[in-house]
């Protein structure tokens, strides 16, 4: 059927640092007018987010990327799902993505959870009549009961991600991006989230996962990329990348790796 | 199949096919949008009895306190006078409104900007809309006016649609060069109030045209005041003269002109402002 396909060619994203006061207009007419508008643009501070990533993916690829904290997998992430554009390289996306980064995920927490699924709906383009089912199906996989009709706001952390990744896969994306915060569902919540999770895979398309969580990352991908500031340093299956990741391999599947 | 393709190194004619694609499907988004406006508007006014009808009883208290003021300052008929205002102050109020507004199109969107791909024209819809649907309410105290003095635009009114139709398209230019602008630089919302709050007192607001006598020639100078008059003038009856209509067109070109080099150069960088 589809064919979902990501191809990232040599992509380095740099973060210009606008702190405090170098962001104001000031600065920058005080740097034309002297003439050093130029130099400033140089010798502005930029953060090197990521550098010269390569790597393809297509249908039936579950990609896990681990790395620490600031090594680049959610700007890696967010430059996979088109919101962050590359400084240079190339990044081709074929095939609707969905992407899971922060928890609010772009909700309005002032507006109920129905409010936010409808929201979804239009920004995905489903069907006006089809967005009652839809709502339907989002609020009883995510289990909020009558929570549904109340400002997102009043939801506990947990909710507001059974919400976030229930409407997220409640539209059989091609591509599905995700960030680490959805392992904060409790035991039960994991369980039914890799179910549906697996389902949709199944369906021949394409999932990138961040986590710390190297048990998930073992059993849900087949590649994994180990991040290391900004740049590839393994890339190949779990168990290899994860044993260089830890220095040892991962020891034998836990019990319940869905309570991790 | 959706296919998307960014380079690092994209041509001049790339960055502007870019720019195209997000204002085409920021249009095919258009109930989103709407939807997006009317939120905004309902959670200011979550909980509060008269809802958005504040918008209405607000300006209508403002219009009546103000007409009965300054008809006495300027020594004018109140008869005369208020409806004038009325107009005036609600179209200018708009105006304002959205130019202020437009500051925050991009800004106020982050959460939406950086955890989603989505067409920033969205945006600039969403904060042209919600601005559209405050007018709509407001524009209730005009025909309150216009009954309570029984006058009435005559046939002069619907020459105000292609004028309002030309506002429609500044708008969404505003927001386009304003979001961006205001994204990268901070300090730009400010400048920007200051500028609305000397550009309302050098436009016939709640003066009239005619008081400037033989200055009048100047007014088509002020951008502000040819944009208003082309839908203003109808409304009251009269036609804009054809420097007015011809300065309104030149400003609007302008400012679409400013406004799409700012939006193709913006366009990919405005999720890292955020």
């Amino acid at each position: 059927m589809s064919s979902a396909r990501i191809d990232i060619t040599d992509v380095s994203v740099f973060f210009p640092l606008y702190h405090g006061s170098s962001r104001s207009l000031k600065k920058t007419v005080m740097a034309a007018a002297s003439g050093r508008l130029g130099q400033d643009r140089q010798s502005r501070v930029v953060v090197q987010a990521l550098r010269d990533i390569s790597f393809s993916l297509q249908s039936g690829d579950r990609l896990g990327l681990v790395g620490a904290n600031g090594a680049g997998k959610t700007t890696l992430l967010r430059t996979l799902g088109g919101i962050y554009e590359p400084v240079t390289g190339q990044v081709r996306l074929q095939g609707s993505v969905t992407t899971l980064l922060d928890t609010t995920l772009g909700m309005n927490l002032e507006l109920t959870g129905r409010e936010n699924i409808q929201l979804r709906g239009l920004y995905t383009g489903v069907a006006r009549t089809d967005i009652p089912a839809m709502e339907e199906d989002v609020a009883q996989f995510a289990g909020l009961g009558d929570f549904i009709d109340l400002p997102v706001r009043t939801y506990s952390s947990g909710m507001v991600v059974r919400l976030a990744f229930a409407m997220a896969t409640a539209l059989r994306p091609q591509i599905l991006l995700m960030d680490e915060w959805f392992i904060v569902g409790d035991a039960e919540f994991m369980e039914k989230a890799r179910d549906r999770l697996e389902g949709m895979v199944r369906g021949a398309e394409i999932m990138v996962l961040s986590t710390h969580a190297l048990e998930i990352i073992r059993s849900w991908c087949t590649r994994v990329l180990w991040i290391d500031q900004g740049r590839i340093r393994e890339d190949g299956s779990p168990d290899e990348v994860i044993a260089a990741y830890l220095g040892h391999p991962l020891p034998a599947p836990a019990p319940a790796p869905a309570a991790t | 199949m959706t296919v998307l393709e960014f380079r690092g190194d994209m041509s001049a004619a790339t960055r502007n096919r870019l720019a195209l694609l997000d204002i085409v499907e920021g249009i095919a988004l258009w109930r989103l949008a709407w939807s997006l406006g009317w939120l905004d508007i309902r959670l200011r006014y979550r909980g509060s009895i008269l809802g958005p009808f504040w918008l209405t009883l607000s300006t209508g208290v403002m219009i009546g306190s103000l007409g009965v003021l300054y008809s006495a300052l300027f020594h004018i008929d109140t008869r005369n006078y208020l409806p004038f205002l009325a107009l005036s102050q609600v179209l200018w109020g708009f105006i304002a409104t959205l130019v202020g507004e437009a500051c925050a199109a991009f800004t106020q969107a982050e959460g939406m900007i950086r955890a989603v791909r989505m067409p920033l024209f969205v945006h600039a819809i969403r904060t042209l809309l919600r601005n559209v649907f405050v007018l709509a309410h407001t524009i209730v105290v005009i025909v309150v006016v216009d009954v309570i003095f029984s006058v009435s635009p005559g046939w002069h009114a619907p020459l105000a649609l292609p004028g309002v139709v030309l506002w429609m398209f500044d708008g969404l230019a505003i927001c386009l060069l304003l979001g961006a602008f205001c994204a990268r630089f901070r300090d730009i919302a400010p400048i920007v109030a200051s500028i609305m709050q000397i550009a309302f007192f050098l436009t016939p607001v709640i003066w009239k045209p005619e008081q400037l006598g033989g200055h009048a020639w100047l007014l088509p100078l002020n951008p502000f005041f040819a944009i208003m008059e082309i839908v203003r003038a109808p409304l009251l009856g009269t036609s804009p003269s054809h420097t007015t209509w011809l300065a309104a067109i030149v400003y609007s070109v302008v400012l679409f002109a400013l406004s799409w080099l700012m939006f193709v150069k913006a366009r990919g960088r405005v999720a890292f402002w955020m």
